[in-house]
């Protein structure tokens, strides 16, 4: 299957299907931000940190630098996310991984939880689907939210 | 009256500009060769350890070589592809009054061997269509892309850019929001390039073989989660077409190499 990666560095996102399922939960966005977690509990920060580094299923570290292993295949079409903690707070993390496209509908950053609209040609793998629960979600939000520095 | 000529001017200026802003600037056009280290720029350069000849050579063995119920070779028809064959892939793909659409030159080579020498078709991305198409892409290597203003092509070419810009897959990105708008950025450890389609077919050491342009806008629409187009899709001819239109005048490289 490698030959079906985009390029090294995208190889295999094709061929993990979202794991998730569910239909999107509601949330409310209150200013930049989706103050109350979308699980209704915390997630999990350590979970989080190993999900960040799963670059075929949450893809951050294509396009994000950050404290994590291999820096040279960190991508730089994003901001480094060291100390984004320190930055924004978990309500406007929350909302800027849920749907960036609510900030800047001309963000590149895809939304990772809103499905995508009609006419996008998604492969069937990955149709009617969010690129990540709202379990996922949160985790990584508990994780970015710890990075201070 | 006075003056009204001269706003009409301005605003289709105006409009122009906006039409271009995205599309990038021809002083800043770069192959993906250039966005390559050194070491894989000298293996593109020097034929002897360029891994896509062994291809060419190949592909000059099948052009001479006597084939199908008509028993007759490529050269048979078109002598020597050093002059039949210089300029002809930079200006592909090319209409075909008989099909009533663009052909790409693996389509028309194709078309030759099942209907001029009558054999058996040769499926997309076979070594031997590969190393034909390598060949004769070979005989323009050097020469500036020459996309032909052909008036029946139009429609396709427009066609192709908007799907260039049409945002696909799970993830929701255009061609264009890697290649125009973030090209030498990195995604993950891969510089992204402009996408042009100077050096194909080409050796690529992630694939460790020779592959075709469709093979690699197939790859990049499977990235971003998108059901990528069939082999021979009529939209990945379009886009082809465009792709060629931005790349008009930068140097044809077959077989380049790439990351
Ligand atoms: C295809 C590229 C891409 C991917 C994949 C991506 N991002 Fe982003 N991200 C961006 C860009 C570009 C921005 C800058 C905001 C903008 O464009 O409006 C951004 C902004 C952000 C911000 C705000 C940072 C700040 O300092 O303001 C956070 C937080 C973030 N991303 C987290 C993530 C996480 C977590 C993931 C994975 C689950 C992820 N991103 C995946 C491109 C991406
Ligand atoms: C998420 C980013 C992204 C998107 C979207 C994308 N590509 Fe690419 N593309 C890349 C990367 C990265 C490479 C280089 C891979 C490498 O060298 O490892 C590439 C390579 C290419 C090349 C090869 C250029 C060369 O020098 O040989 C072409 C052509 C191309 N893409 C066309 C397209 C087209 C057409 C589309 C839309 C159908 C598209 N790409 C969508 C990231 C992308």
């Amino acid at each position: 299957m490698k030959v079906l990666g985009l390029g090294a560095a995208m190889i295999g996102l094709a061929v993990i299907p979202a794991s998730v399922q569910e239909a999107p939960v509601p949330f409310r966005i209150v200013g930049d931000a989706i103050p109350a977690s979308l699980t209704g509990s915390p997630g999990d920060p350590a979970r989080g940190a190993v999900l960040i580094g799963e670059r075929h299923k949450s893809l951050c570290v294509l396009c994000h630098a950050g404290p994590w292993p291999d820096p040279h295949l960190q991508g730089t079409l994003g901001p480094d996310l060291s100390g984004v903690g320190a930055r924004l707070d978990a309500g406007q993390i929350r909302l800027r991984i849920v749907d960036p496209k609510h900030l800047d509908p001309a963000t590149i950053m895809p939304a990772y939880y809103r499905l995508p609209e009609p006419g996008r040609n998604v492969a069937e793998a990955f149709a009617g689907r969010t690129i990540l629960s709202a379990a996922e979600i949160e985790d990584l939000v508990a994780h970015l939210a710890s990075l201070k520095d | 009256m006075r003056g009204r000529p001269w706003a009409l001017l301005l605003l289709a200026a105006v409009l122009a500009a906006a039409a271009a802003a995205a599309d990038i600037p021809e002083a800043d056009r770069r192959s993906g060769y250039e966005l390559m280290s050194p070491e894989l720029r000298a293996m593109q350069d020097d034929e002897l350890s360029n891994p896509g000849m062994f291809s060419v050579l190949d592909g000059e063995r099948l052009w001479q070589e006597p084939g199908g119920a008509a028993g007759t070779a490529c050269a048979g028809c078109h002598g020597d592809a050093e002059e039949s064959m210089r300029g002809v892939a930079a200006r592909y793909p090319a209409f075909d009054a008989a099909l009533g659409r663009p052909i790409d030159l693996a389509g028309r080579i194709s078309q030759c061997r099942t209907e001029r020498q009558e054999a058996e078709p040769l499926p997309r991305e076979s070594e031997a269509l590969l190393a034909l198409s390598a060949f004769v892409a070979h005989q323009s290597r050097g020469l500036p892309i020459d996309p032909p203003d052909d008036p029946r092509l139009q429609p396709f070419r427009a066609r192709g850019a908007e799907l260039y810009q049409t945002p696909i897959g799970q993830l929701d990105l255009a061609c264009a929001s890697c290649h125009d708008d973030n090209w030498g950025r990195r995604l993950g450890g891969s510089t992204i390039p402009q996408a042009h389609p100077t050096g194909y077919p080409l050796y690529r050491l992630e694939w460790q073989a020779l592959g075709s342009l469709q093979r690699r806008l197939r790859n990049c629409m499977i990235g971003v989660r998108a059901t990528p187009f069939d082999f021979g899709a009529p939209e990945l001819i379009e886009l082809e077409l465009h792709l060629m239109a931005r790349a008009a005048g930068m140097a044809m490289e077959t077989p380049a190499i790439r990351p």
